[in-house]
């Protein structure tokens, strides 16, 4: 045994540096368990190849035949829908894991002087993986990475000058079609992949090189003059090798994180596809992945006006003050102890995403398409109502109000809800409001009779809560009062 | 001397060397961006665009609004259903049509339209717009995009072939006027 290694390593003479990079001494506090992340994303990218191999071989990158290959894979193959799962899960983790990283190394000050390189690679790591999350829903080539082309197309459009182009070349063609899965598929498998190998392993070398980051303590600050002293003190003098003495954390986390993909993709199974790629059934709610559900949740609450500027100037902006954040803060106080700024940056970062993914949860923002048929006026609603004010509760049916405003806490949030509206709006109000719109509310004026109008203001006058009276125009009951007539 | 003169010798043949590569790699980076970029060059002027009949005249009742479909004039042989494109044909009256794309004009998604409200709404973020294609409400910040059409041998006839975006001109076109009081 020994005899066939020393044969292969006679000739590869690999056996050295291998051992040199294994027993390499950290300093002893990094054998923590916060400093497992980056092996875990590691572990997971390894996942993704491997499954991905896998469904290649049955999967096929045709407009045509997609959809139905995903079926098989689904219904027909052997575990291939674990296969699937598991590559689903699989990106879940890992644009997860990636971002735990980058967090914790940032929180340790670990892009600070010398890992600034090492940094900016992570930045591009964690936006190929982002662009991998990306052509991956889009060669799950169902209704929802149709639509998301269409989301895609319509975000890289607002370009100054060579908006048009960039579509066509994106798509591949004049329209979302053949061509344009052809080139996801190129990218997924080919590009984006072989990109991430190569930068993942000059990543890591330079973790090798540069040795990792130490444990941040208050008060040791970097300066570039006396740092790599000091590193060397750490690790030469009182370090440890990395094997044994740190790795089997890593192990035993990276075990650990596969087991929960698996776990995942056992339990609720794999993504899709829903319904397939045919434009001509608009019966749909597109909705993009987890992971960029935070972009829908935005792309909704922007004004109008700020939009365009927003989608192609945030982006630059984001990625620039990542990749110099760095030659920023290249020196000083490396614990998140003494960073409060940094802390609260990341917080609050963590904080709007959070928020803007819960909010794409449930999409306030989306009017019901179907409320309107779906959801009956609630009984007390009609409880001792006059024809008149029935005739406007269908009214408020028929003319589809349900799929934005909300009634007993049932139909769109896309309005304000409107159980309690006569006590905001006096009738006049209502009128006001019903036939000019406003807000971000269409006319109904041109859609409404005289007669429709005043049944459907009835009824919503008789929306407010028992013994709240309704809002009444104080100047024009006094008016009323003093001519004596009735309005 | 003489080594010098063997190493600048062996210099300038390694740098011609790289120029003659440099000049084969220039002459392959043509046939390669063009290849790249194919798909913005096939389609120079209305290279993408075609007539595309929808249907007869008396399909489309008048004062109402239809959903129709036509397959995209530019077909690829691995396209599927993609290439089945949906549209919004509004019959206003007699032979006066107004055709519109089913992208919404913010985002691209499927509108719909609800005959009751004459809205056509989007499930993405909420746009509305008027029956007339105008914009009602939501982050669109234009009206619904219209295909050109005309009535040719009693068929409903659109110029289409390309995936309507609301490119640069976006904030420009369709903008309301200034409220005259």
């Amino acid at each position: 045994m020994t005899q066939v290694g020393d044969w292969f390593d006679r000739r590869l003479q690999l056996a050295a540096p291998i051992r040199e990079a294994a027993e390499h001494p950290v300093p002893r506090n990094t054998a923590s368990w916060f400093y497992v992340f980056g092996s875990a994303a590691l572990t997971v990218f390894l996942l993704q190849l491997v499954t991905g191999i896998l469904l290649a071989l049955i999967y096929v990158p045709s407009a045509s035949e997609a959809w139905s290959s995903l079926q098989a894979l689904n219904h027909d193959i052997t575990l291939g829908w674990f296969i699937r799962a598991l590559h689903g899960w699989g990106s879940n983790f890992m644009v997860a894991v990636v971002l735990i990283h980058m967090v914790q190394v940032f929180l340790f000050g670990a892009h600070k002087f010398p890992r600034e390189l090492t940094w900016i690679i992570g930045v591009f790591l964690l936006l190929m993986t982002l662009g991998m999350a990306f052509s991956g829903q889009v060669l799950r080539f169902d209704q929802d990475a149709y639509w998301g082309l269409g989301i895609g197309a319509s975000i890289a459009s607002r370009v100054p000058i060579v908006g048009p182009m960039i579509v066509k070349v994106m798509l591949g063609g004049p329209i979302i079609a053949g061509a344009t899965l052809s080139r996801f598929f190129a990218l997924h498998v080919f590009v984006i992949p072989g990109m991430l190998i190569g930068f993942v392993s000059l990543h890591l070398l330079m973790v090798l090189k540069l040795g990792i980051n130490e444990w941040p303590m208050p008060g040791r600050i970097v300066r570039r003059a006396t740092y790599l002293n000091e590193y060397h003190e750490l690790t030469k003098r009182t370090g440890a090798p990395f094997v044994p003495y740190a790795i089997w954390k890593d192990l035993f986390f990276a075990a650990f994180i596969l087991l929960a993909v698996a776990a995942c993709a056992l339990y609720f199974g794999p993504f899709g596809p829903t319904g397939r790629p045919d434009p001509t059934i608009i019966q749909t709610v597109p909705k993009p992945d987890y992971f960029f559900l935070w972009l829908y949740g935005l792309l909704s609450y922007l004004p109008p006006s700020m939009e365009t500027p927003a989608l192609l100037i945030g982006p630059v902006v984001a990625i620039a003050f990542l990749v110099l954040l760095p030659f920023l803060s290249g020196e000083g106080e490396k614990s998140w102890r003494r960073r409060p700024i940094a802390v609260l940056t990341v917080l609050l970062i963590a904080i709007i995403l959070g928020t803007l993914t819960h909010l794409a949860g449930y999409t306030p923002w989306s009017p019901h398409m179907n409320a309107w048929s779906g959801d009956p006026v609630p009984d007390p609603f009609l409880h001792g109502t006059t024809a008149l004010e029935r005739q406007g509760a269908l009214m408020f049916q028929a003319k589809q109000c349900r799929n934005c405003h909300s009634l007993g806490e049932v139909g769109g949030q896309r309005g304000p809800a409107l159980d309690s509206v006569a006590v905001r709006l006096t009738e006049d109000q209502l009128i006001r409001q019903v036939i000019q719109g406003g807000g971000n509310m269409p006319a109904y004026g041109k859609n409404l009779s005289p007669a429709e109008t005043t049944a459907l203001v009835a009824f919503l006058e008789t929306l407010h809560p028992a013994g709240q009276a309704p809002a009444r125009d104080a100047a024009r009951d006094m008016a009323v009062r003093e001519s004596g007539t009735h309005p | 001397m003489s080594n010098e003169n063997m190493l600048s010798r062996r210099g300038l043949l390694m740098k011609l060397g790289m120029l003659f590569n440099g000049l084969v790699a220039t002459a392959l980076a043509f046939p390669v961006v063009r290849f790249l970029f194919s798909s913005i060059t096939h389609g120079r002027g209305n290279g993408y665009l075609s007539w595309v009949p929808l249907g007869r005249v008396s399909e489309f009742p008048e004062g109402e609004t239809r959903l129709a479909t036509f397959q995209n004039p530019y077909v690829m042989p691995t396209d599927g259903k993609t290439v089945d494109t949906a549209c919004w044909v509004r019959r206003v009256e007699g032979d006066q049509f107004q055709v519109f794309a089913i992208n919404c004009a913010h985002l691209g998604c499927p509108v719909r339209w609800f005959p009751q409200s004459g809205l056509f709404m989007c499930p993405c973020h909420g746009g509305a717009y008027y029956r007339d294609g105008s914009r009602a409400s939501g982050p669109p910040e234009r009206g619904l995009f219209e295909y050109p059409h005309k009535i040719e041998n009693g068929l409903v006839t659109i110029q289409a072939g390309e995936l309507p975006t609301p490119g640069p001109s976006a904030a420009l076109v369709g903008k309301k006027p200034p409220c005259a009081g």
